[in-house]
């Protein structure tokens, strides 16, 4: 029945590792992405240009209800096919981090939304632009409000980097595959990677909740 | 080849591999609404083994990656002497997953439920189980169907990575077609539209209307 | 479409008006809340709006502070049209850009306070000055520290919002709306979201700046006897129109229209 290797497991060690730092990595560069795009793509919904705030919509719409590792097969072969080559990691980041802007739009939307409407009478009465509005008043608001569903979601990119190995992105999953095909033994590689994905995410509610808190300290909202 | 064409020659596959997501949708869903229920209500008791059954299935799910439990079910618990087919081991594992999130949100509603409902349904002397069945679950179901819309959402989104064990689905007819032809924006273009109106021309308005259903029987429309 | 060929493109003369509503009319759908209202509210001259509830007077204020579009008429401030602007000889709706020039002169204090909860008292204080008005931090400082000193917080300078009571939100929120220098100040019910103990500290400061400072001032409470000791004229608003309006002895004292006998007895049973 079941026999675990000890030697195999510390022999695979280093490259899981390895793969592991590749994983935070995916994880991190696609959230940076995430982060910044789906402030884009909130913003742009609040424009007054009706055309442009509903194709925004839409591709939200779009994107979110659509499988992830299909998006990523998308970008990863549909660039050859019009003459342009991506590698892997770059097609997974544009993919994943595309992915994760659509849902921290949502995120940020509702924090914007939860924003109460005197904070920007009080900001018309100061003759602030939109602009100032928008950086100095109202988005360090939501900011605290959105920070619980932006920390699921980072915790949500780290799980579905697996994904990317699906494109050859040397992330856990992809050695895990690699290490299972060349030694015809998968118990510890796949065990591993659960493992390391538990270790990382089970902690990570605690966290969130503690850096909301310390946000809304520093921002001296409580 | 115009699109037309395109989709004249493998229409078929694509009617196919939806037929089979649809199905692995639909056996996921009632797993993970079954298990969901469970734990959700293990996770509320007041055994602590029943309870720690629940939180360690809850934990362990949510904290890893569905890829890599269904890797695991597929390459690994043959080793245990358990096999299934491919077929069955996708939606196990979809179910499983999401079942575990939906458990979430079983025990939120739950516990949203007035305290006044309890300890009315208390002074009528209901025995807790019927306390359970006929006070409380129904006003948490419809506490927590707008979060279920959007898991089951998921759960469809989830049954795309069975195609990486080889279940002939969507994602794996597409990925097929993209191999034979070399037409990438088509293959998975169609598939991506394909989910699309899934989820948002029949999941989704399925939902809304459940919601609203439950509602008026509830007498809150 | 209205003609808005009778509107002068600027008003002109030896008594030009700090605020004209010329014909003003706003509606909410089929609502018509106020009808065709004509006020005028001279330089340093503190007006007070009072009336039943729903009678349009917070809507007179909104619109002042471009809040609320218009449907119909004009509004003038300091002789130049607000909600209008100048176009091929005719006026025209303002756009944004025109808009943000045109309401610079006017400052306006809330009901519920809106101060920001991000920034401390001082910092509320000097966002205006430093992002809108360019002032360098330093200006901007000595500016907020002398208002705050005003309004008795110089104190409670580097507090957030939600460690100060209501009246004290509310005297940082008047501190920050004449950090801007406006030349016309709008207070809409400053006092009712306060606990009675503390309304007190905030009515003082606008006794001080209307006994201290030539703002020109438009203000809705429902506090009559602070209306009476303060104001220049009293409007007495009913159905978004102007029932009536005078001196606050001569339409306290002596009311002649029969809603407004009926409202001031209606409040002072109330009171
Ligand atoms: N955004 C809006 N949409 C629709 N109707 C509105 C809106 N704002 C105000 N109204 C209506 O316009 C009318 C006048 O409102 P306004 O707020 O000016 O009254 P008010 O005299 O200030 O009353 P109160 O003493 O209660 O503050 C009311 O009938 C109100 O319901
Ligand atoms: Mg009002």
């Amino acid at each position: 029945m079941l026999d675990w290797r000890w030697d195999f497991t510390f022999e695979i060690m280093p490259r899981m590792l390895w793969a592991t730092l590749n994983t935070l990595m995916a994880a991190g560069i696609g959230y940076a992405i995430a982060i910044v795009l789906g402030l884009v793509l909130a913003l742009a919904q609040r424009t007054p240009y009706r055309p442009l705030t509903f194709v925004v919509r839409e591709a939200v719409e779009f994107i979110r209800s659509t499988p992830l590792v299909l998006q990523i097969f998308f970008v990863f072969y549909v660039g050859p096919q019009y003459g342009v080559t991506l590698s892997p990691w770059v097609a997974g980041m544009i993919a994943i981090g595309l992915h994760y802007a659509a849902y921290l739009s949502e995120v940020y939307r509702g924090g914007i939304e939860s924003v109460p409407k005197g904070q920007w009478e009080a900001c018309t009465a100061l003759n602030m632009s939109t602009a100032q509005t928008y950086f100095r008043i109202i988005i360090p608001q939501a900011l605290p409000l959105s920070v619980a569903g932006m920390g699921n979601y980072l915790v949500g990119i780290f799980k579905d980097t697996p994904m990317l190995s699906v494109i050859g992105v040397a992330e856990l999953m992809h050695a895990a595959n690699a290490i299972g095909g060349q030694h015809y033994r998968y118990l510890e590689p796949y065990t591993i990677v659960g493992v390391v994905f538990l270790l990382i995410s089970l902690p990570s509610a605690g966290l969130i909740r503690a850096f909301e808190a310390w946000v809304r300290r520093k921002l001296g909202m409580s | 080849m115009s699109y037309l064409d395109f989709l004249a020659e493998h229409g078929g596959r694509y009617i196919d591999g939806t037929l089979i997501t649809a199905a692995q949708f639909l056996l996921a869903a009632v797993l993970a609404i079954l298990l969901a229920l469970i734990a959700g209500l293990m996770k509320l008791s007041a055994n602590p083994i029943a309870k720690g059954v629940a939180v360690t299935y809850i934990e362990f799910f949510r904290g890893t990656s569905l890829l890599v439990q269904l890797f695991w079910l597929f390459f690994v618990l043959p080793l245990f002497g358990i096999t299934f087919d491919k077929f069955t081991t996708g939606f196990i594992a979809v179910g499983l997953n999401l079942g575990a999130y939906g458990a979430e949100l079983v025990r939120g509603a739950i516990q949203s439920v007035p305290k006044g409902q309890w300890e009315a349904s208390y002074a009528l002397s209901m025995s807790p189980a019927t306390q359970m069945r006929r006070i409380i679950l129904p006003q948490a179901f419809v506490a927590m169907l707008p979060p279920w819309g959007n898991l089951i959402i998921e759960l469809l989104k989830g049954t795309a990575l069975v195609s990486l064990i080889a279940v002939s689905d969507l994602m794996f007819e597409a990925r097929q077609i993209n191999g034979s032809t070399y037409l990438s924006a088509q293959a998975f273009g169609t598939a991506l539209v394909i989910y699309y109106v899934f989820a948002r021309l029949l999941v989704t308005p399925f939902m809304r209307w459940l919601e609203r259903t439950m509602r008026r029987r509830m007498g809150r429309a | 479409m209205e003609d808005m060929s009778r509107y002068p493109l600027e008003l002109t003369g030896a008594d030009v008006p700090m605020v004209r509503f010329m014909n003003v009319t706003k509606r909410y759908g089929s609502l018509t809340v106020l009808d065709s209202l004509d006020l005028d509210v001279t330089e340093g001259e503190m007006v007070t709006i009072i009336g039943p509830s729903g009678s349009g007077k917070t809507t007179v204020l909104r619109m002042l502070m471009t809040l609320e579009t218009i449907n119909g008429g004009v509004i003038y401030v300091d002789g130049k049209p607000l909600t209008h602007m100048a176009k091929n000889g005719v006026l025209v709706p303002a756009d944004a850009k025109y808009l943000r020039r045109a309401r610079s002169s006017i400052g306006m204090c809330f009901q519920h306070f809106n101060l920001f909860p991000h920034m401390t008292a001082l910092q509320n204080c000097m966002e205006g000055p430093v992002q809108v008005l360019g002032l360098s931090k330093k200006e901007a400082r000595a500016r907020s520290e002398e208002l705050l000193e005003m309004v008795g917080m110089i104190d409670k300078k580097d507090q957030h919002p939600s460690r100060l009571s209501g009246g004290q939100q509310q005297r940082v929120a008047i501190a920050r709306a004449l950090a801007m220098r406006p030349k016309v100040m709008l207070f809409d019910e400053v006092t009712s979201a306060l606990d009675p103990e503390v309304i007190g500290e905030v009515t003082n400061v606008i006794r001080k700046l209307v006994s201290e400072h030539n703002l020109t001032m438009l203000m809705v409470t429902h506090q009559m006897g602070f209306a009476r000791d303060i104001s220049d004229r009293i409007c007495f608003f009913f159905a978004g129109k102007i029932e009536e309006q005078g001196p606050p002895d001569a339409l306290f004292g002596s009311p002649q229209r029969d809603r407004t006998k009926q409202f001031l007895s209606a409040v002072k049973e109330a009171d």
